[in-house]
């Protein structure tokens, strides 16, 4: 067991690491932060997405020993210092992009770093950049409406009332 | 103009909050101080004779707290069947033994062998590695006519053979379905395979077993559809634990459709070692392990005919069907290939005869049971599929062939020959919609038009009924259930007027916590603000039997409309005491008690208040408080149907089909949620799509899973999958529940398949392969060119 520090959403975290502990269940077990979510083994679904030193990654790729001393925002820093939701999140409620929750967490972190990197895909590119982050529920109908509403683009179709 | 609260309001989900922020709280959240981890050592071979486990090794190392095998259950009971079937012969199926770990033989790659209990989940999977298994390869069987035939390797070596059963329905018309077939003008045959798929909810399973020593009392937190149904099951038929001691907690899930019903080993086990250790027992599903324990889905293999008459007329239909089972019976399985199948099979038509015989199979395969649709997708696929061809072969329009036969709006409630009676529908209105949306008139010029880009574009409909709200417990009862399928509600109302709702179904993607909200709301004229809906944990919910089948609404809805109505009773006599009124006069608006012409009123907290604080009270004639509760057990099934149209571009070159646009015009009865309703049309129809051009779990002849990750088993991705267009302004309301509702949950899953084929094929018809007729699914590039390609 090895420490590691993180700085994980601004704060500064410290937890306990064996050689093989990655980085998605330092996170969850270690660090109590069970918004990240795992599911899958082989680094398909995309639901454990965070953003390490400003690159989205998926938590289960990585080791969590070998990223001491890395930046890292998960899911519970998204919200704005008011504790509302962010633009991206705000649009997912609004356009009904979640069902179960469980994949949303790492949709919304690849959703971020997509808009960060082009912030005004076309349906295509969302669709495109979103290949490695499944959901059961949805269809992606939705999914791909919020992103396009995230950012600033007319995402067609209805919208949610309060 | 659409409205912003209530029933028919697109409000927007209240749950979203917590999911959005990493605030939800799933089964694999919840960490118990104790805790000690489960890993379960599963068999890699089909099927095997276990010679020998030894455990001493792994029992002595690090962290190890106990190991357990099938020896350590002695005593108590297997994993329960819940649906017994007779035969067409009136006998009842025959129901191997399911030990929580497997017992002398293992029968499927993934059967658990041993559990390993340690300190971290890492130690166990360690100590797992150290267990030395004596297993002697036996020959599997893995297809299912392979199975059946005259010495077949057994699956189980005390049934007389490998069928489950032979079913035939309904067994009295079948001499007559055979005279019609024999004066019919037109017999269309079309044998195909609906596959085996994988649900895949992106939550893996999750159980943690809790035991309190000094009360006896044990609570199993679980990624379940219905804790009551798993309770039940567990409590008294596995462990005998009695309900009072057996807290079954299902909190948020991530997803269930369908394979999250079933009462799981996993589950059994988790509660017992608890007991055992006195300390918590925490398991968590790999996917990897997902994909060799979760109960899979469909896996019919079936010929289906249709005769018409000279005028192309639907005379008979008959079909013969095999439906894998797996090793062993999971908890509903057997009810999926005959009442939830058969039932099905005169689709939206007035087919005046038919006929289904279904053999269900054991193999040395994962258990199948239901997913998104069981039975119906099938039903819907078969018969779709067939129409089609038909069409094709008597040169008429597909959906002429189909209009012509179509059960007319005037003829409901119609009972069909195969059991159910109808209420409502308008099936030509949805037909008529899906044709206008999809703009079907301009479909001639689309195609030119990719023919001169060198695609083949292609247009397929399909029309489907449903079975949804599942059931008249009477009715299943006789149909060999061993559960009632009511549902419940239980609504608190609380001193200062707000409501806490504890409700029998269960939301796992749904959106309960919103709509449910809207219903209570709307009947009392409140805010939905006020009212919170609890649901997924038997210690504070009434007997209910969970959330499948598109039943929530229908079922649970109704229950829900029905304590809201005895509360709103009892309120209404407060009122009239308080208002010196009578109660014939009192009327309750926009959360006022109104004496009726009178400028009198009481708002709705002044009698909430008056319930708990009864000073000016009618105490002699009513106790105070204002909480009630309901139980709702359906007359009858309700049935969603629609028309779904599929516009797809084939490229000759590769056999890659490409989906350019998919229209759902669904009758859902009334709506309470638009927005959520059309969200469970699309998940809906990705799923179809995904049976229909990614999805297929394959195993080799040795049975081992091929497809056993999401790097082999084709999940749909964003890029795979188009927008949808979906409708749901044809309404017909259900005739038998409150609400008027009928279900919305399975229906893009059931649609969706035969009209992407139907699509296909209709390409590749105009593009001058005429000779391809069928195609199985999934309608990969590789099958698609070798049908095109094939001489």
């Amino acid at each position: 067991m090895t420490k590691v520090t993180l700085t994980v959403n601004g704060r500064s975290m410290s937890g306990q690491a064996e050689g093989r502990t990655l980085l998605s269940s330092f996170l969850r077990e270690e660090l109590g932060l069970t918004g990240t979510h795992v599911g899958c083994d082989t680094s398909q679904c995309g639901a454990c997405v965070v953003h390490m030193d400003g690159q989205a990654v998926k938590s289960c790729t990585v080791l969590a020993q070998d990223v001491d001393g890395a930046s890292v925002t998960t899911i519970e820093g998204m919200a704005n210092a008011d504790g509302s939701l962010g633009t991206i999140q705000q649009a997912f409620q609004d356009h009904h992009g979640l069902q179960c929750g469980f994949c949303t967490p790492g949709m919304v972190m690849a959703s971020a770093a997509l808009l960060a990197e082009n912030p005004k895909p076309t349906e295509a590119e969302v669709r495109h950049y979103l290949e490695g982050n499944i959901c059961r529920c949805t269809g992606y109908h939705n999914i791909v409406k919020a992103v396009m509403a995230a950012s600033g683009q007319d995402a067609g179709g209805a919208v949610a009332a309060e | 103009m659409p409205k912003d609260g209530g029933i028919g309001a697109s409000t927007k989900r209240r749950e979203d909050v917590r999911f959005l922020t990493g605030n939800g709280r799933y089964t694999d959240d919840i960490n118990l101080r104790g805790q000690a981890h489960a890993y379960f050592l599963r068999s890699q071979v089909a099927h095997g004779k276990i010679n020998g486990i030894d455990t001493a090794a792994a029992e002595a190392m690090d962290g190890v707290i106990r190991v357990f095998t099938a020896k350590d259950f002695e005593g108590v009971g297997g994993m329960p069947c819940g649906w017994q079937i007779t035969d067409k012969h009136g006998q009842p199926m025959q129901e191997p033994k399911h030990p929580i770990l497997a017992e002398g033989k293992v029968r499927h790659v993934g059967d658990p062998v041993a559990v390993v209990i340690a300190e971290t989940l890492e130690q166990a999977r360690d100590a797992a590695e150290a267990i030395e298994l004596d297993i002697e390869d036996l020959p599997a069987v893995v297809d299912m006519k392979a199975a059946l035939a005259e010495g077949a390797p057994k699956v189980h070596d005390d049934l007389t053979s490998n069928l489950c059963y032979d079913w035939g329905f309904v067994e009295e018309n079948k001499a007559a379905v055979e005279d019609a077939f024999a004066k019919a003008a037109h017999v269309t045959t079309l044998e195909l395979v609906n596959q085996r798929l994988v649900a895949n909810p992106m939550e893996p399973r999750v159980a943690v077993g809790d035991y309190d020593p000094w009360n006896d009392n044990s609570t199993l937190y679980t990624t379940s559809q219905n804790p009551h149904v798993i309770r039940l099951l567990m409590g008294a038929f596995v462990l005998g634990i009695p309900e009072h001691k057996l807290r079954v907690v299902a909190p948020d899930v991530g997803g269930g459709f369908g394979t999250k019903i079933f009462h799981y080993a996993e589950e059994a086990f988790c509660t017992f070692a608890a007991r055992q250790l006195k300390r918590p027992v925490k398991w968590t599903s790999s996917r990897s392990e997902a994909f060799i324990s979760d109960a899979h889905g469909r896996d019919h293999v079936t010929k289906i005919q249709l005769a018409l008459d000279d005028a192309n007329n639907f005379t008979a239909i008959r079909t013969e069907t095999y439906a894998n089972m797996g090793a062993y019976l999971s908890t509903f399985a057997p009810s999926v290939p005959t009442w939830l199948h058969g039932t099905l099979m005169a689709g939206n038509y007035r087919t005046p005869l038919i006929y289904v015989n279904v053999k269900a199979v054991f193999t040395n395969t994962v258990p199948v049971d239901a997913y998104r649709g069981a039975g119906r997708p099938e039903a819907t696929f078969q018969l779709e599929r067939v129409i089609d061809k038909a069409a094709r072969e008597l040169g008429v329009d597909p959906v002429e062939l189909r209009r012509q036969n179509f059960i007319k709006a005037d003829q409901f409630p119609y009972a069909t020959p195969v059991a159910v009676e109808y209420d409502t529908g308008n099936y030509d209105a949805t037909m008529d919609k899906m044709l206008e949306i999809s703009d079907y008139a301009g479909f001639a010029a689309r195609a030119e038009e990719s023919k001169k880009r060198g695609k083949l574009r292609g247009f397929g409909i399909a029309h489907y009924i449903e079975a949804c709200g599942i059931a008249p417990s009477n009715l299943v009862g006789q149909l060999g259930a061993r559960a009632g399928l009511y549902e419940s509600a239980t609504v608190r109302v609380n001193a200062t007027g707000s409501i806490s709702i504890y409700t029998g179904s269960h939301s796992h993607g749904q959106g309960h916590e919103t709509t449910f909200a809207q219903v209570v709301a709307e009947m009392i004229g409140i805010d939905a603000g006020q009212v919170e809906i609890n649901h997924g944990d038997t210690a504070n919910t009434p007997m209910g039997m969970g959330t499948y089948g598109s039943r929530s609404l229908a079922v649970g809805g109704s229950a829900l409309v029905k304590a809201t109505n005895k509360v709103i009773n009892k309120a209404k006599k407060i009122a009239a005491h308080l208002l010196e009124a009578s109660e014939a006069d009192i009327e309750l608006a926009d959360g006022k008690f109104t004496v009726a012409g009178t400028d009198k009123s009481v708002d709705w907290a002044g009698v909430t208040l008056a319930a708990y604080v009864p000073h000016n009270y009618p105490l002699e004639s009513m106790e105070p408080g204002l909480e009630e509760t309901a139980f709702y057990d359906p007359s009858n099934f309700t049935y969603p149907s629609g028309a779904y149209g599929c516009e797809v571009e084939v490229d000759p070159e590769t056999g890659e089909v490409e989906i350019l646009a998919f229209t759902a015009a669904d009758d859902f009865g009334n709506v309470v949620n638009p927005m959520i309703v059309e969200g469970q049309v699309h998940g809906g129809i990705a799923q179809g799509i995904g049976q229909a051009l990614l999805e297929r779990c394959v195993y080799d002849e040795d049975g081992q899973l091929v497809s056993g990750s999401y790097m082999d088993y084709a999940m749909p991705r964003a890029d795979d999958l188009p927008n949808y267009t979906v409708d749901h302004s044809c309404v017909t309301p259900c005739t038998h529940n409150p609400l008027g509702v009928k279900g919305c949950g399975e229906a893009g899953a059931i649609g969706s398949p035969p009209a992407v084929i139907n699509a296909v094929i209709d390409a590749l018809q105009r593009g001058g392969h005429s000779h391809v007729t069928h195609i199985d699914m999934p309608a990969s590039p590789s099958r698609v060119w070798a049908a095109m390609n094939a001489q």
